[in-house]
């Protein structure tokens, strides 16, 4: 589905990811690990289609289609979704209004009918029940004034209404309790499908108990320089990254 | 001393020449009250001459533009009715007034509020009918010493709308006032004056809309006067739709007495050049005033708005929100000012002003003044301007929203605050209509 083969992108003149190389096949949930300023958001950015990385060599082909030559709201509209790390407000805008667009939108871009307000209710209905969040929530600006767990459910929402082939979730750990962390791994394993893939870009160990990734992979340094079975993430966070870092530089 | 006004051009001596040669018409009328008051605002706008730029009020605001302007004295105009027809509001209902080049067209208006409710009359008739009543309202309220504008407006003004509101009654329907330009054939002139007293306890809502036809200059020199009395209650709407060669200058004059209320909206969609001014007098205890506005230039148009919110009572409350959308080469001006007099304690008066600059020709100047003469107030104010946010564009775009649709939700969102104050339904979703159309070009 995602095949990412000697990627190197930079921001400003400094390079960020340096020759990454990742299969991802429909089915399987990947994770990054790996320490602070190794890259992983920035994959995900690059990904995602965000204008402040130039990709200076290699190649993204998502489904046998060239990923980085199209605009974000085309690889949307192909199947790939970002969860943010710091989900955006957007003023005025309500999460019910937001989405409706954006889904018919999609539609229009795969040749759909648009969905009319009794469709997109049920819809929206079905899948508030799958990340258990509330009406009142969705009738408000897009994220303005949401607490932190509410932003990242808000998020999942999004993803279970956009139904994306590729979902990519960034740092969706981060700044989450125990319990809004569940409800999240619970909307992520519910839409878990065979022809879905997820990628889990995140620091921490602790998500990967909510959702079991098939394979995890450590990047560092711009590249990914160890994977391994779920088995890799426990030892990462048993061990911490100095091995993989000392490993990496040996060679 | 620098004069901050010049007295010199052709159209300040052809407007003085008109008024005299009016005047030759008169007979008796010439020694009126009335007419004597004209004389002195036409004396006072002769010494002060238009304002320069070298005008502390006029700084951003040049009206070169239009000195060069030739406007003749005719503004015949052959608009029929069906002209009239595509530039119709839909579903409005209520009291429709058209006002071509200035002048008031019965034919083409209707007034449906019974007498009872209210008194709709152009300003021209009242002249000839009542003009005691005229005499005792006109000019009370908007400054000729100061505003050269005003003055020329006081002296030359011969039509426009008196509307008057018994007390306690509420007048069920909106009176909307269309002042239509007909600029297809010539270049056009003209200077509406309106008059609204609003009785104790009494409450109408009025729209002013001003549309320009054809590819010829115009020029609007518009005042109009409100007085509520106590208790009474206003929505006040103020929209320009004028072309690329319309020039606009208008006084919003407002006094409130006790527990009056008074709502605003100024509506600036479209014009060459538009100074808006809008001065609030709060008169009376526990008198609160509230005061939208949008602006939405592009091109090489100019939106001025000007505001005056003045505490004279204690207890009185006002809150302002002007929102303005800049493209290509436009340029914008806001002014707010906010006086607070020594007796005019447990004042709370709030003001904010954002910008969104959509283009790196176009430019915003905004200034808040603030003068508290009182101890025991509360006062605020704010301003805004920026770019549109990349984060969000980029976070709605991950969502499929293509870049312009995705603008253009943002932006709509942006002018919603001031949009949704509007409670006359079919011109809001009027203003919805044409705001979300500029935002898709």
């Amino acid at each position: 589905m995602l095949s990412i083969s000697n990627l190197h992108a930079s921001i400003g003149t400094k390079e960020i990811l340096r020759g990454l190389n990742l299969q991802v096949n429909a089915g399987e949930i990947h994770a990054i690990m790996g320490p602070n300023g190794a890259g992983k958001s920035t994959l995900a950015s690059v990904l995602a289609g965000r204008q402040d990385y130039d990709v200076t060599s290699g190649s993204v082909l998502f489904d046998g289609k060239d990923l980085l030559d199209m605009a974000p709201e085309d690889r949307a509209a192909e199947g790939i979704f970002l969860a943010f790390q710091y989900p955006i407000e957007i003023p005025g805008v309500s999460t019910t209004n937001f989405l409706k667009t954006a889904l018919n939108e999609i539609r229009k871009y795969r040749g759909q009918e648009s969905l009319d307000a009794v469709q997109f209710l049920k819809l929206m209905k079905e899948k508030m029940k799958l990340v258990n969040i509330d009406q009142s929530l969705l009738s408000r600006s897009l994220n303005e004034g949401f607490s932190g767990g509410e932003k990242k459910r808000n998020e999942i929402f999004q993803m279970a209404m956009l139904e994306p082939k590729l979902a990519i979730l960034d740092e969706t750990d981060s700044g989450l309790d125990i319990d809004a962390l569940r409800i999240v791994a619970d909307g992520v394993n519910k839409l878990r499908s065979p022809e879905r893939a997820t990628i889990l870009v995140t620091h921490y160990q602790r998500l990967l108990d909510y959702i079991v990734p098939d394979f995890v992979h450590v990047l560092y340094k711009g590249r990914i320089v160890k994977s391994g079975p779920k088995e890799l993430a426990l030892e990462l966070e048993e061990k911490g990254y100095d091995w993989i870092k000392a490993e990496a530089e040996a060679l | 001393m620098t004069p901050s006004y010049v007295s010199y051009n052709d159209f300040k001596e052809q407007l003085l020449t008109s008024f005299r040669d009016n005047e030759e018409l008169m007979n008796g009328e010439r020694k009126s009250p009335l007419h004597q008051l004209r004389r002195a605002a036409l004396k006072q706008f002769e010494q002060l001459g238009f304002p320069t730029v070298r005008h502390e009020e006029w700084k951003y605001s040049s009206v070169n533009g239009l000195l060069k302007e030739d406007f003749g004295l005719d503004t015949s105009s052959t608009l029929t009715a069906e002209d009239l027809i595509p530039l119709e509001i839909p579903n409005l209902e209520g009291n429709l007034l058209y006002f071509i080049n200035g002048r008031y067209h019965p034919e083409l208006s209707r007034i449906v509020s019974p007498a009872d409710q209210v008194q709709i009359t152009s300003f021209a008739e009242m002249l000839k009918t009542d003009p005691d009543f005229i005499g005792s309202h006109f000019a009370h309220y908007a400054d000729y010493q100061e505003n050269a504008f005003t003055a020329l407006n006081t002296a030359m003004a011969s039509d426009g709308v008196v509307v008057r509101v018994p007390d306690n009654m509420t007048v069920e329907q909106p009176i909307i006032l269309r002042f239509i330009t007909d600029a297809r054939d010539k270049n056009i002139a003209s200077q509406p004056r309106n008059l609204i007293v609003i009785g104790k306890n009494a409450e109408v809502m009025l729209a002013e809309a001003y549309r320009t036809l054809g590819e010829k200059s115009s020029f609007i020199n518009v005042v109009t006067e409100i007085v509520l009395d106590r208790d009474a209650r206003m929505q006040y709407y103020k929209v320009l739709n004028e072309t690329e060669k319309a020039y606009h200058i208008g006084t919003t004059q407002v006094s409130q007495s006790d527990n009056s209320h008074f709502y605003s909206a100024a509506i600036t969609l479209n014009g060459n050049f538009v100074r808006n001014n809008l001065n609030i007098v709060l008169n009376g205890q526990y008198a609160e005033a509230f005061m939208y506005g949008l602006y939405m230039p592009n091109g090489r148009q100019h939106v001025d708005n000007h505001t005056l919110v003045d505490h004279a009572m204690p207890n009185s409350y006002s809150n302002e929100l002007y929102k303005g959308i800049l493209d290509d080469n436009s340029t914008g001006v806001f002014n707010g000012k906010i006086f607070v007099r020594p007796d005019a304690q447990k004042t709370n008066a709030y003001q904010s002003c954002k910008n969104v600059v959509l283009s790196p020709g176009a430019s915003m100047n905004t200034k808040p003044q603030l003068e508290i003469y009182a101890d025991d107030v509360k006062c605020s104010h704010g301003t805004t301007t920026g770019q549109l946010n990349d984060e969000a564009l980029f976070y709605m775009r991950s969502r499929g929203i293509p870049k312009d649709e995705a603008r253009t939700l943002l932006l709509y969102a942006f002018s919603q605050d001031v949009l949704s104050q509007i409670k006359i339904q079919p011109i809001r979703e009027y203003l919805e209509g044409v705001v979300r159309e500029k935002l898709t070009k």
